[in-house]
């Protein structure tokens, strides 16, 4: 079969199996859209601005695991994706991102929309490339697809020059089933040595903790993680990539952690003897600060990535490997093994840890007539009976949905954790609405994040991409304006949203159905009518409190036992202090 | 403590600047780095000389791994190996008396003269820093016109090696 450099591109994406694209034409990419509008296998999506193109395409591999792929041209093209490349490789998602360049001939010379995107992009992808050979395409986008979706996952760039595209010179064209790279080895098994000393020394200890994270979502590894769990019948905590992993609502979980976390998550962290970590990167939210993390504990760290292990926390039995892999074989020596679970230090371990569940420290003050951002969270729990999937961007509402919504399956909780990208939440709900047009998409966000990615709600109506839009509107950038008001003896600095626009209106105007909410009476039936309107995107408007605070929170500086507790709990903790039911 | 890590790469555009870049990113020293292609065209092989805490050099290490360019690497430090820097040096020679002693000094670190004009000199040396250091140090300072050096390379001892 002979095909054009823009024909081998699409026949490609055709035959690694991608339905979906996500992009933006332009002048360096005119023939590949070219060859595109000729067939119908690869379904194209146009977003509004190219940030929504890998925001999309990342929303889109976070639920499905599939890897995310965008086409967009050279110079402004490029350079508004790497937001969303960047937010890629925070978090480690696959994303094969095609940009156009300037035709090979004139690279250098500052042509019209040149940039240097394998430049611009090299500290924010796994790895990138610049074909310079139209008969070392196909077999680029091979590797580009197999370094992005094995070992570590993450965004490869696949930077093109027009003149590779051009639609008059062909090759044969073959599609490469299996690449080799001689410099890249990404299968690691967890060493069967050191699987056995782990699996000694958790079954030894006295107050052992689970700690979890993106990388057993990554891997499909929640199925595993549940049977280790359950068989140790050990109290398990995730951070804020890994939730759904293993069931939220289940009580073996018992909240995520760090600077956000629950109270009892932290002061397990601080108070456990084991500390068994599967696929996450001791990040600085979870930590604290790292000279008084986890005090008493002996660390084992399982992760994918060498350079994740003994970064910023040492640890003492590092186990290279895949979560599934390494979790599987650690069931099985569990059964193989003599020894069992001290069963008496571990009941003891489980009144203390209920000990601190009953300060209950997300307990928040409900206010007539004032909708706390907390209710309308739980509210759109109950609405969607917990089974949506959920996006969010940045800020205060992020923390209060990861807090409020428990997910019980793994790739429901959709965010920005690593780069913390606000404009990420909108985008990514299309991504997730295309992959999955029968479930419940919701978009929780904040009025400040979603005028980053606005335009999006037109691509939203084109592609019926029907998501419900949570918009928490505070009027303040609330993050920000909490740790003013912490840190700042609350002298708030361009934090308040002034000139609001009207979200219903504005919702209109693209074609959509807006709502607004202020009364905590109508929650209910508005956030019902949202979800009722199966074949419409809603903006959702929910006029909040707007001094409302995120607790518990770790300060900088500060370790796991030293939460600062909301007014409210503080009241609470002295209660149960009186009564002896505090430790 | 001084690191001496050895480097093969794949030989292409970018392999330099993904390695360089890490360093500066993420904020670890380059003491030198040297960088030619082998034997074999399509690899490169890269000397850098570094400084950090044990805890930095595992992860310079772990994050040049992870570098799809690098094709193998190994910290020399702890073994036994060989490291030579070369250095040209330029300097006045005018007169006998000095054209005489700038050829004593070279003699004496076993340096050669490979340029000479009626008042200049170009020396070439090859040692380990320390000794073109001493050879700078001996050199008077106003006679030097100028110093180009190479940075390091290093190569195991005996029958070890750092192939593919």
């Amino acid at each position: 079969m002979e095909l054009s450099g823009s024909e081998i591109i699409i026949q490609f994406l055709k035959d690694e199996g991608v339905k979906h694209i996500f992009g933006y034409p332009g002048g360096a990419v005119l023939h590949i859209y070219d060859a595109l509008q000729k067939q119908t296998d690869v379904e194209h999506i146009l977003v509004r601005h190219e940030q929504g193109a890998s925001h999309a395409a990342d929303g889109y591999a976070r639920a499905t695991g599939k890897p995310g792929v965008c086409l967009v041209t050279s110079g402004p093209g490029a350079t508004n994706a790497i937001t969303g490349i960047a937010t890629a490789y925070m978090d480690s998602i696959p994303l094969v991102v095609i940009t156009g360049q300037v035709p090979s001939h004139v690279i250098g010379q500052d042509a019209f929309q040149e940039v240097d995107a394998v430049g611009i992009s090299r500290p924010c992808v796994k790895h990138n490339f610049l074909v310079k050979d139209l008969k070392k395409l196909a077999e680029t986008l091979k590797k580009a697809f197999y370094v992005a979706t094995t070992g570590r996952p993450g965004p490869v760039v696949v930077d093109i020059p027009k003149d590779i595209t051009a639609p008059h010179i062909k090759i044969p064209y073959e599609y490469p089933a299996r690449v080799e790279m001689r410099s890249y080895n990404p299968n690691f098994n967890g060493h069967p040595r050191q699987i056995k000393r782990a699996v000694e020394l958790m079954l030894g200890a006295k107050r052992p903790m689970v700690y979890t994270g993106g990388g057993v979502i990554m891997d499909n590894a929640s199925q595993e993680l549940r049977e280790f769990v359950r068989k140790l019948g050990f109290p398990i905590t995730q951070t804020l990539m890994g939730l759904g992993a293993f069931p939220g609502t289940d009580p073996q979980f018992i909240g995520m952690l760090g600077m956000h976390g629950t109270y009892e998550a932290n002061m397990a962290m601080h108070e456990c003897d084991v500390l068994i970590c599967i696929g996450a990167r001791f990040d600085d939210r979870i930590t604290g600060v790292t000279s008084k993390f986890c005090p008493y504990a002996q660390i084992i760290h399982v992760d994918i990535d060498p350079a994740s292990i003994s970064k910023t926390i040492n640890a003492d039995i590092p186990i290279v490997g895949g979560a599934r892999q390494v979790l599987s074989e650690m069931i099985k020596q569990i059964d193989k093994t003599d020894a069992s679970v001290d069963q008496a230090a571990l009941d003891n371990w489980w009144k203390t840890i209920k000990a601190w569940q009953k300060q209950d420290s997300f307990a928040y003050e409900k206010k007539a007539g004032l909708i706390q951002p907390q209710e309308a969270v739980e509210e759109l729990y109950r609405v969607t009976k917990g089974e949506a999937y959920i996006t969010s961007d940045v800020g205060q509402h992020q923390m209060y949905a990861a807090q409020f919504y428990p997910f019980d399956e793994p790739r429901r909780w959709i965010n920005s954790g690593g780069l913390g990208t606000m404009g990420f939440g909108l985008p990514a709900a299309m991504g997730v609405k295309l992959a999955f047009p029968d479930k419940d998409v919701a978009c929780v966000t904040g009025e400040g994040s979603i005028q980053m990615c606005l335009q999006e709600l037109s691509t939203c109506l084109q592609y019926d991409l029907h998501v419900k839009i949570i918009n928490l509107n505070n009027r303040y950038l609330g993050m920000v304006r909490q740790w003013q008001e912490f840190f700042y003896e609350k002298r708030y600095s361009h934090v308040y949203m002034d000139s609001l626009p009207d979200f219903v209106k504005l919702a209109e105007a693209y074609g959509h159905v807006g709502i607004q909410v202020d009364n905590p009476d109508d929650l209910h039936d508005a956030m019902q009518e949202a979800f009722k309107l199966k074949d419409r995107t809603v903006f959702l408007d929910i006029i909040t409190d707007q001094e409302a605070n995120v607790y518990p929170m770790i300060s900088a500086g500060k370790a796991h036992n030293e939460m600062d507790i909301s007014p409210l709990q503080q009241a609470r903790q002295a209660a149960l202090r009186e009564k002896g039911e505090l430790v | 403590m001084r690191h001496i890590i050895s480097l093969l790469v794949e030989n292409e555009a970018g392999a330099l600047s993904r390695i360089s870049g890490l360093f500066s990113a993420r904020g670890y020293n380059i003491e030198s780095l040297t960088v030619a292609t082998t034997e074999d065209q399509t690899l490169s092989r890269m000397t850098i000389i570094t400084t950090g805490s044990d805890r930095i050099i595992e992860q310079i290490t772990k994050q040049l791994n992870k570098l799809i360019d690098v094709v193998k690497l190994q910290d020399f430090t702890e073994g036994n190996f060989i490291e030579r820097e070369m250095m040209f040096v330029k300097v006045k020679a005018e007169g006998d008396s000095q054209r005489g002693e700038v050829k004593r000094l070279s003699d004496i670190f076993r340096a050669r003269i490979i340029d000479v004009t009626d008042t200049t000199f170009c020396i070439e040396l090859t040692g380990s820093g320390d000794k073109l250091d001493a050879y700078i140090r001996a050199m008077h300072e106003n006679n030097i016109i100028e110093v180009v050096r190479s940075g390091s390379m290093g190569i195991l001892r005996g029958e070890k090696a750092l192939t593919l």
